[in-house]
């Protein structure tokens, strides 16, 4: 059963299609990669589900409930997060800090005024816990800016998982990372999925990590999809084949 | 009827020194985003250097020479930009924009009592230059001719500054660089050096509002805090970084300005902050702005 | 790490705090057995520009607004007070501050409102352009308000603490500024221990978050507006219940504490002391008004004296004092074999 499609889905920019008349389905549970040259629409895609961006057409259903034109809040609260390209976290609070509000977020406990953070032992747990899970546990109270790429991405990662969503949408989590360190976080981060029974939407450029971790592969092509199939079944695709070349080393 | 003329003629020539501030402060933010806090203070300034130069020399010379006497406050305090802007602006580009609006609030305080050093407390007048041109009859009532001159420089800068930004190659360069730093220093533009005479063109303009307005309103302390914050209310409806805004802004603020202290002298300075304060809830970057 | 000075730090703790606020505070109650009455009060002044500048600094260091308009709330409480003592008779200090806070409250919660929608530049400029317009009002119904004569505040007929203590009969100046001293500081701590749970509780923790990623905030479910608003409020009513305090002190109010340059002087004690800090605008309020007393005692010329203060500051010590000091004292620790982290 399908936790997550799209109907004819649609977003133009001006004359440029970016995403065009897309059906797009996630199966719950799975690890499912959306791959794409630049410009296929892969982000885009992710931008209309998550509120990101407005749609100009089309249906996105969450579990068969119309979730189009909900905001924000409405899509955190129906389970769905998800994490940024370009790091985006909150550079001058500490990793704790940066996990800890996630938490507190989706507990609703951010209008609190007067109680103090820390003193919050449930909270200040399930923090703690996330970091040792990503691997962060010993840059727990180093701030942002004071973190490597590598971890930065991972903490990007945490801090959405933090909300406990149904459906995590992960945006390149590995750019900008060597591809020594990309493996490594790849896998904290489909073990810590897994493990979380959470369904993830890769949007990855490296194929090499792409065919290792995913159940499934949508690959998209101009605002459309080219292929959906396992990973296997991608690969003996000659369409993906010939507009992906040259994709797998330099994502 | 005579009073409605008179109040026009007023609103209009008020309009010319208004708009000569508020379009120097919005050329300052259009192209180097800095909102500089001590932009009246470079109108007051532009104010007592003239006023100060003209009574040195009123003795001595003759009138027609003390009218070109007009521009040297305008120049002093474009001189005093050129200083200002590479001394202690350039080493905060980097910087988050908060720090150079503390760094202008700075400035402010220095240079007014830079001005009170330099002049003095006391009020000074260039009322020799107002007279001599004497006064011409309005429907029974006498105006002074000179506020027509001063609506006429204010015309004719407007003019010049407008032809500068849309006709000339260094507008061309200006609107470059306002619109994208990065780009255009990519292009291989000078930005530091057209940030400099941007900042410098933009005092240039205020200080000549304060040139031209002194002899028919003398220079005090405290002209230009007060003169920031009306110049800040035109820019605001007018849309920063806007010469039309500051034009069209400027006539709006000093026509409810007038009528307001013919009949609601009480509330016409309210009304007006109300006024910007509804303008920038509507319309953020104001009627012409771009952000 | 850094040390608890620095918002957001982890590491944090009630206990490590009151071990080093309690030596302040014991200092600041003996102080005055030690020094004459003008200097007892000055440093009440300063006390009182404190509270102004930590409800100030909530919105700035804490929540990345930077206001241009706080003298209006500063304005609302100080004339909220003399309006109760000129047309309500009203001579009780717990009055005037419960008056002035009602107002305080209702203002900020309209102009928040307002300007909270907005960021940075026109945030700040909306606060500006809202302030001026109470300042002429303080300044054109001069038939309300006194105008530029303002309205007496006399500390004779006032009473503390629901009138346990007045000021009437022999050497009662000495006898106020005394008490006023310690009544403001009771106040004081209570507002600096309130405000450190404020920023130290998921709600500080969200507005800094808002301060430093508002797209990731927003998509972590905090509502910008609301919070913004909120710590628009709070901030407001600090700044309020300073001006509530320092009107029986100053014996009079006027526009002048409306006008915009004072909400510069509010943001410069806070760059002063240090923005991105707890204690940085405490310490630069209590600094800037020894500053500026110096100042204008000792030459015509004070204004640029503070002036230059403010632009070496910017330029050269953008963390203010506190920053600088903290800095120094991390830079110790480090020689001395402390943890690898960089600031």
């Amino acid at each position: 059963m399908s936790l997550l499609r799209t109907v004819k889905l649609r977003k133009y920019f001006g004359d440029t299609k970016a995403v065009d008349d897309v059906d797009f389905t996630v199966a719950k549970g799975e690890f499912l990669s959306l791959v794409g040259s630049n410009g296929a629409g892969k982000t885009t895609l992710v931008n209309l589900i998550s509120a990101f961006l407005r749609p100009d057409g089309g249906q996105i259903l969450l579990e068969d409930k119309d979730i189009t034109y909900a905001s924000v809040d409405e899509r955190l609260r129906a389970g769905i997060a998800r994490s940024f390209q370009l790091v985006n976290l909150f550079d001058d609070l500490s990793a704790f800090d940066n996990v800890a509000l996630s938490i507190f977020s989706r507990e609703r406990k951010t209008l609190n005024i007067m109680r103090i953070a820390d003193n919050d032992l449930e909270v200040r747990g399930e923090a703690d816990d996330l970091l040792s899970q990503f691997g962060l546990k010993s840059k727990r109270n180093v701030l942002v800016r004071g973190l490597a790429q590598g971890e930065r991405k991972l903490l990007d990662v945490a801090v959405a998982y933090a909300l406990r969503p149904r459906l995590l949408f992960l945006d390149e989590p590995t750019s900008g990372v060597s591809t020594r360190d990309k493996v490594q976080i790849m896998d904290i981060i489909s073990s810590v999925v897994r493990a979380g029974n959470v369904t993830a939407v890769v949007i990855e450029h490296d194929m090499d990590v792409v065919f290792k971790y995913s159940d499934r592969i949508v690959a998209m092509h101009q605002g459309s999809i080219l292929a959906d199939g396992t990973p296997d079944e991608i690969r003996r695709n000659e369409a993906v084949a010939a507009n992906l070349l040259g994709l797998s080393a330099h994502g | 009827m005579d009073i409605v003329i008179i109040q026009f003629l007023n609103s209009i020539f008020y309009a010319a020194i208004l708009f000569l501030i508020a379009a120097g402060l919005s050329l300052i933010y259009g192209v180097m985003r800095i909102v500089n806090l001590a932009h009246g203070t470079f109108y007051a300034l532009g104010a007592y250097v003239t006023a100060w130069a003209i009574g040195k020399a009123a003795g001595s010379m003759n009138i027609a020479v003390l009218f070109l006497l007009l521009p040297v406050g305008a120049v002093a305090v474009a001189a005093a930009g050129l200083l200002i802007e590479p001394a202690l602006f350039r080493p905060l580009y980097n910087r988050p924009e908060e720090y150079i609006l503390l760094l202008t609030f700075g400035l402010l305080l220095i240079l007014e009592d830079v001005m009170r050093f330099l002049f003095g407390g006391m009020p000074l007048t260039a009322g020799v230059l107002m007279d001599s041109l004497g006064s011409f009859p309005v429907f029974g009532l006498k105006y002074p001719t000179y506020n027509l001159l001063v609506i006429g420089i204010g015309a004719l800068a407007a003019l010049c500054l407008w032809a500068f930004v849309y006709r000339t190659k260094f507008g061309v360069i200006l609107r470059a660089t306002s619109q994208d730093r990065r780009m255009a220093s990519a292009l291989g533009l000078d930005v530091r050096r057209v940030y400099m005479l941007a900042f410098a063109l933009g005092c240039f303009v205020a200080g000549l509002g304060g040139a031209i307005v002194v002899p028919a309103q003398a220079a005090v302390l405290g002209m230009g805090v007060d003169a920031l914050i009306l110049a800040f209310v035109v820019v605001v409806i007018g849309g920063l970084g806007s010469l039309e805004g500051a034009m069209i802004g400027a006539l709006l603020v000093s026509f409810v300005r007038t009528a307001g202290i013919q009949f609601f002298p009480e509330i016409e300075l309210a009304v007006l902050y109300l006024i910007a304060a509804v303008v920038l809830l509507i319309r953020p970057t104001g009627l012409f702005g771009k952000v | 790490m850094m040390n608890l000075l620095q918002p957001g730090a982890e590491g944090v703790s009630v206990g490590r705090s009151l071990a080093l606020a309690l030596p302040v505070v014991v200092v600041l109650a003996v102080v005055p057995q030690l020094i004459d009455s003008y200097q007892t009060q000055l440093l009440t002044y300063g006390l009182i520009f404190g509270i102004a500048a930590l409800g100030f600094n909530l919105l700035l260091g804490y929540t990345g607004l930077l206001s241009f308009g706080h003298s209006a709330y500063f304005g609302l409480g100080a004339y909220a007070a003399a309006f109760m003592v000129r047309y309500l008779g009203v001579g009780s200090m717990e009055l005037y501050i419960l008056g002035g806070l009602v107002i305080t409250a209702v203002v900020t919660a309209a102009f928040g409102f307002v300007c909270v929608g907005y960021t940075r530049i026109f945030f700040g400029i909306l606060t500006l352009a809202l302030s001026q317009v109470l300042w002429t009002l303080a300044y054109k119904f001069f038939w309300v308000t006194g105008g530029t004569d303002g309205i007496r505040v006399p500390y004779r007929t006032m009473t503390l603490l629901a009138g346990a203590v007045d000021f009437s009969g022999p050497r009662s100046y000495q006898r106020f500024i005394g008490a006023y001293y310690y009544y403001v500081l009771g106040l004081f701590v209570a507002c600096v221990a309130l405000m450190w749970v404020i920023v130290h509780s998921p709600f500080g923790k969200a507005l800094q978050a808002i301060r430093d990623n508002e797209t990731r905030a927003r998509f972590l479910g905090i509502g910008i507006r609301r919070y913004r608003w909120i710590a628009f409020m709070i901030s407001g009513a600090f700044t309020g219940l300073a001006g509530i305090l320092w009107v029986p002190l100053n014996g009079l109010v006027t526009p002048e504490i409306v006008y915009w340059p004072f909400s510069g002087e509010i943001v410069f004690m806070s760059v002063l002391g240090g923005f991105r800090s707890f204690t940085g605008p405490i310490v630069g309020a209590i600094v800037f008004n020894y500053l500026k007393t110096y100042a204008v005692a000792s030459t015509e010329y004070w204004q640029a004296a503070l002036g230059i203060v403010l632009v070496i500051l910017v330029m050269a010590l953008p963390t203010g004092i506190v920053g600088a000091v903290s800095r120094l004292a991390w830079r110790r620790g480090a020689e001395s074999g402390g943890s690898g982290d960089q600031p």
